[in-house]
């Protein structure tokens, strides 16, 4: 797999990407590329928007790294059928740029939410969720003050009908319910992905959870699902 | 005699969608409740946006200017997922 990594100016969580990409693909770390650049390479598989507060949040979060000169070729890769994973600011600059529908908003609390989560897998028909079992509930951490995802009924609706629903926020059994909603998401959504299922944007840090020694593994999985969909 | 170059201002309210819910706006209404500000209802929060135009839109006709600063407001200013926005032009 030859993975791409995004670093825009206020990115901060590309180093532990970087570590849980590598570990993921055999020792083989991704590309770095930098928000000023306009070019990838041909033959990128993989295209990863890490975490951070990209331009300071101005404006709205995600807005400025969605107009920076090489979100122009990340779209353009995506609409080709390039894979995208968005992580937490990623997720947020995804939803700027159109690649995914909805918005991030403040968290209905109003506070800044750093902590460990419970996620359930709401499906495992996707190359980024394969090796988990559906209805598995993994424990992840979180760490953002806008991660409220709004979208509206009738475009939830139809997530739910095509399955693009990647994680809700739950209990530790699984149960979703409104004491599980970590932020006011709408229908707990912590994740969702795009109607070809080759773009997934996600709130929460699976590479955060990718070492026994700092965080637990459960984030792994999604790393070696889509090590092994794409080498 | 050297030209006075012509400049405008526009105005860009931005504000959430009705039936989006606003939790700062509902803070500040809370705050102001316990301020003993009593007769306050609903609180909504948005932005507003000053622009300096200069150069050959700020000659140009006032609807040119509205259709120019609508389009930036759509591409850049306002989330259309989530808010509205209104020009207003100055000057």
């Amino acid at each position: 797999m030859k993975a791409a990594l995004i670093t825009f100016p206020g990115s901060n969580r590309e180093r532990d990407m970087r570590m849980a990409l590598t570990k993921a693909n055999g020792g083989k770390a991704p590309l770095d590329v930098w928000h000023g650049d306009s070019d990838l390479p041909k033959d990128i598989d993989l295209i990863v928007l890490p975490g951070g507060f990209s331009y300071g949040d101005y404006l709205r979060c995600g807005a400025m790294a969605a107009n920076s000169p090489i979100m122009r070729e990340v779209k353009k890769r995506a609409d080709a059928g390039v894979r995208v994973l968005a992580v937490c600011n990623g997720f947020q600059i995804a939803c700027e740029t159109g690649l995914l529908p909805g918005a991030l908003m403040t968290n209905a609390g109003l506070q800044f939410i750093c902590r460990e989560v419970n996620l359930r897998i709401e499906t495992t028909a996707s190359e980024f969720t394969k090796k988990y079992r559906k209805g598995q509930t993994i424990r992840v951490p979180v760490a953002h003050h806008d991660g409220n995802y709004t979208l509206d009924a009738d475009s939830v609706k139809r997530l739910e009908d095509e399955d693009r629903i990647a994680f809700r926020y739950a209990d530790p059994l699984g149960k979703v319910a409104p004491e599980t909603n970590l932020n006011g998401s709408v229908g707990n959504i912590a994740g969702i992905y795009n109607a070809k299922k080759t773009v997934l944007g996600l709130m929460p840090h699976p590479e955060n959870a990718t070492d026994p020694v700092c965080g637990g593994m459960d984030g792994y999985g999604l790393f070696e699902s889509i090590a092994e969909s794409l080498s | 005699m050297k030209e006075r170059q012509q400049t405008m201002k526009a105005r860009v309210h931005v504000s959430l969608k009705n039936g989006v819910l606003d939790p700062q706006g509902r803070a500040i209404g809370q705050a102001l409740h316990s301020l003993g500000f009593a007769d306050v209802g609903e609180v909504r929060q948005g932005k507003l946006i000053e622009l300096e135009l200069t150069g050959a839109l700020a000659s140009k006709p006032k609807a040119e200017i509205e259709a120019a600063v609508k389009d930036m407001a759509q591409k850049l200013l306002a989330n259309m997922v989530i808010e509205n926005y209104s020009v207003e032009l100055v000057g």
